[in-house]
């Protein structure tokens, strides 16, 4: 593995690989270690949260870090071109880890620099680290990948988190539930993927009765700004706002997931049941940097 | 209808034929290639065919094509086939496939994508040959190639 740029370019093989070196650093059985290795975390595109999780990452293994946070006072105002931003860049660090509202802006960056490439998400595009903690924390709590009914909620026509996700669970035969409004299902092209491959899943748009035969829910959150008129916004987001009085019946090996930043689409009363998994889901982010750092880095 | 195909055919003293054609797609071939008003061609539409049922065909006389335009006619008239007249005589023949890697030709429809942003050359990857689906390299967005703007 040379660099990260889409789930697409990654095998079972490699999935499992990176799952398993994950484990192994959060064990303490791997401790890479990064002395005198930089990143240079680009985020053309401020997203504190993705890249602090980054930055711990390379911290956790005495790494170092120069950080790039916006575009506002960088050579890119100046009319640098993008190419020439990467290449000087690529002489200071030893790993790029990279942000753009520019859908394919990473995968060029890994045909022009010489040192690895990692997307820390290119606009609607790809968000493979975000999938790679996603899958690592079903892992975690299922013990499997393997034959797992999953259930992914909200907004799924927009969300490249559950197209990644889905995507990637599909070469683990999961069984999918996806539930949202209409107008915000699933994508034709990522439902004709999952077909190719003969994924079963069905089509719903209530959290409320549909989640007692999941593994997993992962729920994501409907933006307002997507329904052109407001009050239909109010009339259905009760229907995908999860909350704890609805899993009374759910399997003891259930787990709420989320990506995060959370709104009000799980009820806070749902935090303390032994549900809730989206906070160590967080933490389990930077096991996975970690693996995903050190492998390219040749450093496990 | 095959008599009348002989004699288009047998027309021709130098230059192309491109039979085969999906059916409504010959007037996109002809602008495609450029072709000026001085140019001497035929083209045939919703003729019948035995092969893809209806079918275009068009005739050029004094024209070779370069290898981009055989590729950029294998995008949008995939399986037509391509014929050589040299002085009456059929010099070469070959059927056109969409290729499994499109490199320059296609510009890609999302104004987020890199390749609209930068000086890149655009790369496509056939999907689906049946459908004629096509992903961007870089955005991974895939679209139909009826529906994207080639580059002439």
């Amino acid at each position: 593995m040379k660099n990260m740029i889409s789930m697409r370019d990654l095998s079972k093989k490699d999935i499992l690989h990176l799952m398993e070196i994950a484990a192994k650093i959060e064990d303490g059985e791997i401790v890479p270690d990064l002395k005198g290795r930089l990143a240079a975390l680009l985020f053309f595109e401020p997203s504190t949260r993705t890249m602090f999780s980054f930055d711990t990452a390379v911290k956790r293994m005495n790494g170092s870090t120069i950080i790039m946070s916006g575009t506002k006072n960088t050579s890119s105002k100046k009319g640098e071109t993008f190419a020439d931003t990467l290449q000087t860049i690529a002489q200071y660090s030893d790993i790029i880890i990279m942000r753009t509202p520019v859908e394919g802006a990473a995968r060029y960056a890994s045909e022009i620099v010489n040192i690895p490439v990692v997307n820390a998400g290119d606009g609607a595009n790809q968000h493979p680290t975000q999938a790679l903690l996603d899958l690592y924390s079903i892992m975690k709590t299922q013990g499997t990948l393997e034959g797992l009914k999953v259930g992914l909620a909200g907004d799924l026509r927009f969300g490249r988190t559950v197209h990644s996700l889905a995507q990637a669970l599909s070469l683990f035969g999961v069984q999918f539930k996806f539930i949202s409004p209409s107008f915000l299902q699933m994508p034709e092209y990522i439902k004709d993927d999952l077909e190719a491959r003969k994924i079963k899943f069905t089509e719903l748009d209530d959290i409320e009765g549909n989640i007692d035969d999941l593994d997993i829910l992962y729920v994501t959150r409907i933006q307002k700004e997507r329904f052109a008129d407001p009050e239909d916004y109010e009339n259905l987001k009760g229907s995908y706002i999860l909350k704890k009085s609805m899993l009374d019946n759910v399997k003891t090996n259930f787990k709420v997931m989320h990506p995060l930043p959370r709104v009000d689409e799980i009820n806070t009363d749902v935090d303390d049941t032994k549900y809730a998994y989206y906070f160590p889901q967080a933490k389990n982010g930077v096991f996975t940097r970690q693996a995903l750092i050190a492998i390219l880095l040749g450093e496990v | 209808m095959n008599e009348i195909k002989q004699i288009k055919v047998n027309a021709i003293k130098n230059g192309t034929v491109i039979d085969h054609i999906k059916a409504g797609t010959g007037l996109k071939v002809i602008n495609i290639l450029k072709l000026k008003q001085s140019d001497v061609i035929m083209l045939g539409i919703n003729l019948k065919s035995n092969k893809i049922g209806k079918k275009d065909i068009l005739k050029i006389e004094n024209r070779e094509l370069t290898h981009d335009e055989v590729n950029i006619i294998a995008l949008i008239a995939p399986n037509a086939t391509l014929t050589i007249i040299n002085n009456y005589e059929v010099t070469q023949k070959q059927s056109l496939m969409m290729p499994k890697i499109i490199k320059e030709l296609i510009v890609c429809p999302n104004p987020k994508c890199i390749t609209n942003l930068e000086s890149i050359t655009s790369r496509f990857e056939l999907t689906e040959e049946k459908t004629g689906t096509i992903r961007c390299g870089y955005c991974e967005k895939k679209y139909q190639v009826d529906d994207v703007s080639i580059k002439i």
